[in-house]
């Protein structure tokens, strides 16, 4: 079985972003970038399903301009067999990446789609989902444990109240939650060979399909910060604050 | 034309993050100058308690009428099946928006109903500007975008905690009219196998009204208990945690808030031994009062505390509980 690995290029998780002066937008120049650390979650999953004899190949595919080479070249360097860059101008709405990624499915026919459950830049949480939509397929999203035989997949998944599990036939999309695995270090010598291998483009014109974006950003800014308050000296000074000023504690000996 | 909100439900009772969402889909109708419909998905079993659940919805203040889709494709909610009933609801009601809670359940059928609708969606939105105008954060809260959809159809998660909900209407006012929805078919290429709620004693995170949240500081999952439990035991108080104390393994995943795990807004949040990374931040800064307890006093969580203690956890907490 073949399965196919999305990938996103974004500004690394250790980088605390700034809205650029007029607002417009966030300024990403000259900031590090790294693979979406959810989507590494997700190839992970892959790559060990096929270490343990599961899947048959490892596809990884990503939307974006060419710079995106290099997100590629991480995960070859964590054991992707294959790659697809879908070469786009800007930065596509998580709509427009759903319909990419069909037309990428009906070409490749992966028995499992895999993907981070979240980028996070957007904070979207939409793509995997869409995506299942598009295909009529079933999906399995924040997935905490995936087992897979050759026509279902049993996935355990986390929700509000603690974890779930279903069983979804093949195909299916499966999104990946922050506990699924550890993603691997890369190493040098992989990350060497990882440079030698072939990435093949797409262009996105070729896929015929409508991308343009439906949402327009008006502004962004930093959310208005909270007052901070006060510091106290002890603990009957903070509740005396609490019962007395705060009022959300009863007073004493009203309990 | 209408809007149309999601009630989520665990069979007996509505899911509490359906009352800010409410509220979200009353300000964009009133701003639209339309009417909202709540949909209700039960399963065909369930004939008393759809019905409680229906009465319940039905007197939901901001609720104009209530549909209920009754059928086997709704066992156990599952996305692919509630995902079509919405865009056959969408389609048959003239719905122009549509308002799920940012729930795990909600989160999952959100984006399934935007793409069979061929709409581009937003994901927990924490503001209404207008019609067609949300707010919504991004970047692990860092960021507020203000985004505009001109589409036919706008589709949202909701940040519940964002909105103050309605509550009931008075025992007076009539209740919303309930109708019967034609129900969609089975999905099956899904099926629910099994579902592991956590135990817990403790009230549910996300709608307790006190709760007290823990870092890495408490060290391991024994001292998170053994300094925490007392404490939230004394207030009635739910179980929060750091996504580093959650990493450690010193408390359960469904216990992380933050940007990435659960939003909370309680009115009393403590957070112990916990610096605030802007993520965490993120899950919580709603919160009404907001106590820190940390032995730094540059953490950057005393920033947003409303009263901050610094000191070691491990006398001050237990002082706290004592003192209670």
């Amino acid at each position: 079985m073949k399965i196919l690995v999305t990938v996103k290029r974004v500004v690394d998780y250790n980088v605390k972003v700034r809205v650029k002066a007029d607002g417009s937008d966030v300024d990403v120049a000259n900031v590090k970038m790294s693979m979406n650390p959810f989507d590494e979650i997700a190839l992970e999953e892959a790559v060990r399903l096929k270490e343990k004899g599961l899947a048959a190949e490892v596809v990884v595919v990503t939307c974006g301009a060419s710079v995106c080479q290099d997100v590629i070249r991480t995960a070859y360097a964590m054991g992707a067999d294959r790659s697809i860059l879908v070469d786009c101008p800007q930065s596509p709405e998580p709509l427009a990446v759903a319909k990419i990624l069909r037309a990428v499915v009906e070409r490749e026919s992966p028995g499992l789609v895999i993907m981070g459950k979240q980028a996070i830049d957007d904070d979207c949480n939409q793509t995997g989902q869409m995506l299942a939509a598009l295909l009529g397929w079933p999906q399995a999203v924040f997935a905490s444990k995936v087992e897979l035989d050759s026509a279902v997949a049993h996935v355990t998944q986390e929700i509000d109240g603690g974890l779930q599990t279903v069983a979804v036939n093949l195909p299916a999309v499966v999104t990946a939650d922050l506990r699924l695995n550890e993603p691997r270090y890369v190493t040098l010598p992989n990350i060497m060979k990882a440079k030698k291998k072939e990435i093949e483009t797409i262009a996105v014109a070729d896929l015929g399909l409508d991308v343009a974006p439906r949402l327009k950003t008006l502004s962004v800014s930093e959310p208005a910060p909270r007052a901070g308050g006060v510091k106290v000296g002890s603990v009957p000074e903070l509740l005396e604050k609490l019962r007395n000023e705060a009022k959300v504690l009863p007073e004493r000996g009203t309990q | 034309m209408s809007a149309l909100v999601l009630v989520e439900h665990d069979g007996g009772r509505i899911n509490s993050a359906v009352a800010g969402c409410v509220a979200a889909a009353r300000q964009w109708a009133d701003a639209a100058g339309v009417g909202v419909v709540a949909l209700l998905c039960v399963s065909e079993s369930a004939s008393e308690a759809a019905g409680a659940l229906g009465k319940e919805a039905a007197r939901l203040k901001g609720i104009d009428k209530v549909l209920v889709a009754k059928g086997s494709a709704h066992g156990t909610p599952m996305a692919e099946a509630l995902a079509n009933q919405l865009v056959s609801v969408v389609k048959s009601q003239s719905i122009t928006g549509v308002f799920i809670a940012a729930t795990s359940l909600g989160k999952a059928v959100m984006p399934r109903v935007a793409a069979l609708l061929d709409v581009s969606p937003l994901s927990e939105v924490s503001r209404v500007v207008g019609k067609n105008v949300f707010e919504r954060l991004v970047y692990a809260g860092n960021v507020v975008a203000t985004v505009q959809s001109d589409q036919p159809v706008q589709v949202a998660t909701v940040r519940s905690t964002s909105f103050e909900g309605l509550g009931a209407l008075p025992a007076d006012a009539p209740a919303a009219p309930i109708e019967a929805a034609e129900c969609v078919s089975v999905f099956d290429a899904s099926r629910f196998i099994s579902k592991a709620l956590s135990v817990s004693d403790r009230p549910e995170l996300q709608s307790a009204r006190v709760v007290v949240s823990g870092g890495r500081a408490l060290g391991s999952a024994e001292q998170y208990q053994s300094v925490l439990l007392p404490l939230a035991e004394k207030l009635g108080a739910a179980l929060g945690a750091s996504r580093a104390a959650v990493d450690a393994g010193y408390a359960p995943n469904d216990c992380q808030v933050g940007q990435t795990g659960k939003v909370v807004a309680p009115e009393l949040y403590i957070a112990v031994g916990l610096s605030g990374a802007i993520q965490h931040l993120a899950g919580m800064k709603d919160s009404k009062v907001i106590v820190a307890i940390n032995k730094d006093p540059e953490a950057p969580i005393f920033q947003v505390a409303d009263y901050g203690l610094v000191g070691d956890l491990f006398e001050l907490v237990p002082e706290l509980t004592l003192q209670l």
